[in-house]
């Protein structure tokens, strides 16, 4: 490989492997299957050119041959279906327990931020060996999570969260780029992702500027915006308790039941008439275009934190206690 | 009529008829309706060409230094619109269908020729429209409009381009309602659906695409328009609408397109391959039915371009497979055509050599799209040079080389000259290779992730892109050839003799060019399509004497 003219991008992920295999699979099929076709036009061209004399042969056709070549192609791209929808699977498919980043797309640039706070531009540090869900929202039009090292892409839409994640296996650093055409600096909204040794992930980790938890910061948005005078961690409340909410099923008071995941805590802050929990009333005032999308992300990751352990522990009373510490001690 | 302008008084025919302006604009005659679409498609065609060319250029550096980076999304904006919209759609079937659907029927016109006429000012109304944009302020959301940039976010002329394609719409809805009520009620006696030429098969698909499709496009333009300008909620999610859903119906009809786009063509290589090799199609019923198969299963796999949207999984797994269940006729179409060769008489004229060069494209496009359909990899490839290169073999190396091929098929008809020969083989050669050093490398390109509608890349993919620009020069002088030829041969070209390629089908039994009502009497039918063992194998090109 040359450093000018790759002809192979870097395997740098867990899926990349899979990927690359049903690739080479694909390529060596369509290698054939091309140079099957090239054969046989050029034999018949050249073997039965015309001459002098020499007549056509007249063939209306042949049943079984048009039987094989439609079945025979239809079982093989049957094969590759099921072998791309695996892949797929993976793909979508966030492994529980994963590092979340919370990633905000706007025109042109990435905004990232690590659940314990840290803020990046057009960089992401992660370790290797790692799940890494990446939660995704665009301020603006629809941009694309894109790290060709990984094999994934996700686009990032405005007005709500797309999934996407990687477990990085191989340090280095490795381009992120903006996949949907998304205005002027299209080309320019790009990034790098920096897979790191775990203990040098640490370092760096700590190494930064002191953040408060997403959660944290999440909390004392809750208090600021009044969240709390309603949504009670007990069953006084005039919303709903939030706590052990993520990941729940919710029962909607026109009867439907919906689980409770991000995109649904997203909509239920900004416009929650949407889904009205059975037994409350659409009280609650509308918080679109009040709160940003990165405030927004942190009340999600605040709600998220609310599990049954986190808030036995001791809180301000009357307030529900987040998973985490809210602030690292400062100095 | 025959007012002896030259030695011999010359036969009246279509193009003899009448001169003068007014006799061009106001016709209604099926054939110059055909020929006002061809200067105006490639008028549009080197239009977009020419922006493909300033892409290219400002590709072969890795930095943005030739255009700035507005002009550079306006430039493949417009290459796309013009393309699409004002090239590959009419190119095949508004040329070659309007010319060829009567006389391959045995009709004095079509059904509705004023209706034929009408098509031809929308297009040149949307036509207009479009170029006007394109002069004042120019258009930046992609040929594929995406929400909410082109509704919310874009300074540029959206609201004109869109109104433009939008009646550019009616001239392809209009031209395919024509052709589906001439095809059922205008064939002459004893030419019934098996005996229809596959080129008529091919065009009834296509009518039939066109006529449901173009209206969802048209639809899904005055929704953004009324987006932009009166703020509706429709597809804007701060105003409570989804972006998704512009997606789903812009690709509900641009995918059923490309079939718009690649059907015709597959007819054009039905005709030429079998008068070419004097052989009767091999399995006839197979390569008709698979055309009306494209059609009728291409309108259900739009949403294999929006695997990495934000769709839901299963939704993913529907599309993937119904994309897959599209890729079987068109793989028996080509079996077919290979298997018609065998034991043939094979020629390796112009039209042939297309009919080859087609073959091998639109093989590499459809093998890539499998690639494209296995969700998997799709999410790596999606929006990169991947997709660039394979939609271009399918609609550059498929569409275009069937009407080139066509082109030089039936200019004797059109034309009633031939052209010359050498200069169409080496121009066949020339397309066939500037082609390919044009898109292949996009393919490394994309699986590299290089993503698509970049100004400016990282170093390590410019040689590739070198690689491309280069024979994207070649390929320009590819394309520069035929027109050049096709015009000396009008006044130079030897004259042709009415059938000069010994061709079955009626629009040969007719005089080159044909009288303005294409058939002195009306033709009757006793033979099957492709009847060559009754027809004698020429050895060379007939000239009239």
């Amino acid at each position: 490989m040359f450093d000018n003219f790759p002809l192979w991008p870097v395997r740098a992920s867990t899926t990349a492997g899979s990927v690359d295999a049903l690739y080479i699979f694909l390529v060596l099929l369509s290698a054939f299957m091309s140079v099957a076709i090239f054969i046989m036009i050029t034999v018949f061209a050249l073997r039965y050119r015309r001459r002098a004399g020499q007549q056509a042969q007249q063939i209306e056709g042949s049943n079984i041959l048009e039987l094989t070549w439609s079945a025979v192609p239809l079982a093989v791209f049957m094969v590759i279906f099921v072998w791309g929808a695996i892949i797929f699977f993976q793909e979508r498919t966030p492994p529980r327990g994963a590092a979340e980043i919370y990633v905000v797309a706007k025109q042109w640039m990435w905004k990232l931020q690590h659940e314990e706070g840290h803020k990046e531009i057009n960089e992401l540090h992660v370790p290797v060996g790692r799940d890494v869900k990446m939660i995704m929202t665009s301020q603006d039009v629809i941009h694309s999570f894109y790290v060709p090292a990984f094999r994934i892409k996700q686009d990032v839409l405005p007005g709500r969260y797309t999934t996407a994640w990687f477990r990085a296996t191989r340090p280095g650093t490795y381009h992120l780029f903006c996949a949907e055409y998304c205005g002027t600096q299209h080309s320019g909204m790009i990034g790098q992702v920096v897979v790191m040794e775990p203990a040098q992930y640490q370092a760096w980790l700590t190494g930064g500027a002191a953040f408060g938890s997403m959660a944290g910061s999440g909390e004392s948005m809750f208090l600021q915006l009044g969240c709390s005078t309603c949504h009670r961690p007990d069953t006084q409340g005039r919303g709903p308790n939030l706590v052990g909410l993520f990941g729940s099923k919710v029962q909607l008071e026109d009867g439907r039941t919906v689980v409770a995941e991000e995109n649904y805590i997203r909509e239920s802050i900004l416009n929650p008439s949407a889904k009205v929990v059975s037994g409350f009333k659409p009280i609650m005032p509308v918080f679109q275009g009040l709160v940003s999308e990165e405030q927004l992300t942190a009340l999600v990751a605040y709600v998220k934190s609310l599990t049954p352990q986190a808030s036995g522990a001791a809180g301000t009373p009357g307030l529900i206690s987040p998973g985490k510490p809210p602030q690292e001690p400062k100095e | 009529m025959a007012t002896a302008v030259s030695i011999a008084p010359e036969r009246e025919h279509y193009l003899n008829k009448e001169y003068g302006i007014r006799s061009w604009l106001l016709t209604t005659d099926h054939k110059r309706i055909a020929l006002l679409y061809l200067v105006s498609i490639t008028f549009f065609f080197f239009i977009g060409g020419f922006f493909a060319l300033l892409i290219r250029l400002e590709l072969l550096t890795p930095a943005g230094d030739l255009v700035q980076a507005d002009t550079y999304n306006k430039l493949f904006t417009m290459h796309g619109v013009i393309m699409v919209f004002f090239f590959l759609i009419p190119a095949v079937p508004a040329v070659l269908g309007n010319f060829l659907v009567p006389l391959m029927i045995g009709a004095r016109d079509l059904a509705f020729p004023k209706i034929n006429l009408l098509s031809w000012y929308c297009y040149i109304a949307g036509g207009i429209l479009v170029l006007h944009a394109m002069l004042t302020g120019g258009l930046d959301t992609g040929w594929t409009f995406y929400t909410p940039f082109s509704t919310a976010f874009s300074n540029t002329a959206v609201v004109e381009a869109g109104l433009g394609i939008f009646i550019n719409g009616f001239s392809s809805i209009l031209t395919g309602l024509n052709f589906i009520v001439t095809i059922h009620r205008m064939r002459a006696p004893g030419l019934t659906w098996s005996r229809l030429p596959l080129f008529l098969w091919s065009h009834y698909a296509t009518s039939v695409i066109m006529l449901l499709g173009t209206p969802v496009i048209a639809i899904t333009l005055v929704l953004v328009v009324l987006e932009r300008a009166f703020h509706l909620g429709i597809f804007d999610p701060t105003r409570g609408g989804d972006p998704l859903l512009f997606q789903h119906l812009f690709w509900f009809y641009s995918h059923p397109a490309v079939y718009i786009m690649i059907l015709p063509s597959m007819g054009v290589v039905s005709e030429i391959v079998t008068c070419f090799s004097r052989k009767r199609i091999f399995g006839y019923y197979f390569v008709a039915m698979a055309s009306i198969g494209i059609a009728v299963i291409g309108f259900f796999v739009w949403a294999h371009h929006m695997f990495v949207a934000g769709m839901s999984l299963y939704a993913a797994l529907i599309f993937s497979i119904l994309s897959y269940l599209v890729a079987v006729p068109s793989a028996i179409k080509v079996f077919n055509w290979t298997a018609t060769l065998y034991k043939g008489s094979v020629s390796f004229s112009t039209p042939m050599l297309y009919v080859f060069g087609f073959i091998g494209l639109f093989t590499m496009g459809g093998l890539t799209g499998l690639f494209l359909a296995a969700l998997g990899i799709d999410v790596h490839v999606t929006d990169t040079y991947f997709v660039v290169a394979h939609f271009h073999y399918i609609m550059v190396g498929g569409t275009v080389m069937g009407y080139l091929g066509g082109m030089h098929y039936w200019w004797p008809k059109i034309s009633g000259r031939l052209y010359p020969e050498a200069w169409g083989r080496l121009a066949a050669l020339i397309v066939f290779l500037g082609f390919n050093l044009t898109f292949f490398p996009q393919f490394i390109l994309g699986y590299l992730g290089m993503p698509r509608r970049y100004w400016q890349y990282p170093p390590e993919f410019q040689v590739l892109n070198v690689l491309s620009t280069a024979g994207s020069t070649i390929l320009a002088v590819g394309y520069l050839l035929p027109m050049v030829y096709f015009l000396w041969s009008m006044r130079y070209g030897e004259l042709a003799d009415d059938n000069p390629w010994d061709a079955a089908g009626l629009e040969w039994k007719t005089s080159s060019p044909p009288p303005t009502f294409n058939f002195d009497e009306t033709p009757v039918v006793t033979w099957e399509a492709y009847n060559y063992d009754e027809l004698p194998t020429p050895q060379e090109v007939h000239v009239e004497q």
